[in-house]
């Protein structure tokens, strides 16, 4: 999940589409696009109290940037120094390989993830991108540079299967998460190459993939497991425990608890999912106070990977005993449908009444006012659904 | 340097506060955009990558030639063209 701690008081999904933004609110109403006709990846209000919405968009033409809105999404002003990356020039002294593609100049095709900082750091945001790289704003999502710890980091190349394009639309940086207990340690996803921890707020990084399966490469010969290369869908610090993590892998559903003595390790508790259904999807949701009831969204991740649900029959996961065990919630949903839940679009409301809902590629929304127990319509119709999130809009 | 006129397609409006033509003093083709990005900021960026190409789906045209080189030198009366390519079907 992507907003693992939401806005005080949401009131309102924000829909980010293959063709603009829409808040849809919770009478079903929505009024008018915003960013009409760009590739919206991410839309995301400061959960620190700030308002700030920002808004990752590109157009086809002009490029990617990021827009800000401090009035709830009635004004937005693109930021005045968008993320970029550094130029070739730049890169002509650095201790890159001669083959770096950095010292050949990457260019920027989106901004996928937006992240806040920590809460004792007001104004500072994070923004995962494609091709990999990770960018920083310190006031507020005006201005953005590059985390320079990430994104010159010699092994960046290694662990990225060297900015290659593989993934489906364009390799991603995501889930950037700061732990609510250590605002210093900072948990990110590439798509592909892992999960990585910054132990001092992104200077440096070291992969943290123990555990974590990888069918998508042969056995290493050693017998070792490999350290990196691994495909993350969707990974979070739990807000209300967050000693434990959990992430949806393109290999499967695990949980972490930390552990003070010794390695980090994951545990595939997606093996405890129904073998017809299998543990294969994008979206990771968890619950806000509950660090052992957590939802996913299973697709098809066999043979070629269609990547819709299994058999054609849409339906959401829950466990309420941190993956030991899982139930089917589909009361509602369609009989058969063939869509994607993208990763960043799920969310919950934060409430104490709490409301989850999630948006497909086939541009429907669905929302739960009983954890998913059952579901109703919230909107159809809309362009491919890549975001969904809670926000508070007055 | 020379006068020349940049005229922009409507999905650069945004950026120009409306307006469709911009007159600026320049060399070459690259100057005459960073030229209007001085008047408008942040209209460059969306016209060339940060490694200094021009985006695969944007085109200029210097007169009726396309141009993808910024140092492209243009003369007094000249007329830039700045429009998005026509993308796919």
């Amino acid at each position: 999940m992507t907003q693992p701690v939401v806005p005080v008081g949401a009131n309102t999904w924000i829909l980010g589409t293959r063709k603009g933004a829409w808040a849809l609110k919770p009478n079903g109403g929505m009024g008018e696009p915003w960013f009409f006709g760009a590739q919206v990846h991410h839309v995301l209000q400061d959960p620190r109290g700030s308002g700030t919405l920002l808004a990752a968009v590109r157009t086809g033409h002009l490029g990617p940037t990021v827009y800000r809105s401090k009035d709830g999404g009635r004004n937005w002003k693109e930021a005045e120094r968008p993320p970029k990356f550094r130029t070739k020039e730049e890169y002509e002294n650095s201790p890159l390989s001669a083959d770096d593609p950095r010292r050949q100049g990457l260019v920027l095709d989106h901004v996928f993830f937006l992240a806040p900082g920590p809460a004792s750091q007001p104004g500072l945001w994070f923004a995962g991108v494609s091709p990999i790289g990770l960018f920083k704003s310190e006031d507020d999502g005006v201005t953005w540079d590059g985390v320079s710890g990430f994104n010159d980091n010699p092994t960046l190349a290694k662990w990225c299967y060297n900015f290659a394009p593989g993934t489906p639309d364009g390799p991603k940086c995501h889930s950037v998460q700061v732990d609510p207990a250590n605002p210093r340690r900072v948990l990110l996803g590439l798509s592909g190459g892992g999960l990585f921890l910054s132990e001092d707020l992104g200077d440096s990084w070291r992969p943290v993939n123990g555990g974590v399966a990888m069918d998508f490469a042969p056995p290493k010969e050693d017998g070792t497991e490999y350290e990196y290369g691994h495909d993350p869908h969707d990974a979070v610090i739990h807000p209300a425990n967050p000693r434990r993590w959990y992430h949806q892998n393109h290999c499967g559903i695990y949980r972490l608890d930390w552990n003070d003595n010794g390695e980090q390790r994951w545990k595939r508790i997606g093996n405890n999912m129904p073998k017809d259904v299998g543990d294969i999807g994008f979206p990771m949701t968890c619950h806000p106070k509950d660090d052992k009831t957590v939802w996913v969204v299973p697709m098809d991740g066999g043979t070629v990977w269609p990547r819709t649900s299994v058999n054609g029959k849409p339906a959401v996961f829950r466990t309420r005993d941190a993956g030991e065990s899982w139930q089917r919630l589909d009361r509602g949903l369609p009989s058969r449908a063939w869509h994607t839940v993208l990763r960043q679009a799920m969310a919950h409301n934060g409430g104490t009444s709490l409301e989850l809902a999630f948006g497909t590629t086939s541009g429907e929304v669905w929302g739960s006012a009983d954890e998913g127990d059952s579901w109703r319509s919230l909107a159809t119709g809309m362009p491919k659904i890549m975001s969904l999130t809670a926000a508070r809009l007055d | 340097m020379a006068a020349v006129r940049v005229r922009v397609a409507p999905l650069l409006y945004s950026y120009t506060g409306g307006l469709k033509t911009i007159e600026v003093d320049a060399a070459t083709v690259g100057d005459a955009i960073a030229a209007i990005d001085r008047r408008f900021p942040g209209v460059a960026f969306r016209v060339i990558d940060e490694q200094g190409g021009v985006r695969p789906h944007m085109n200029v045209f210097l007169g009726e030639q396309s141009v993808r080189e910024l140092d492209t030198p243009v003369s007094a009366g000249a007329e830039i063209y700045i429009v998005g390519a026509l993308s796919g079907g």
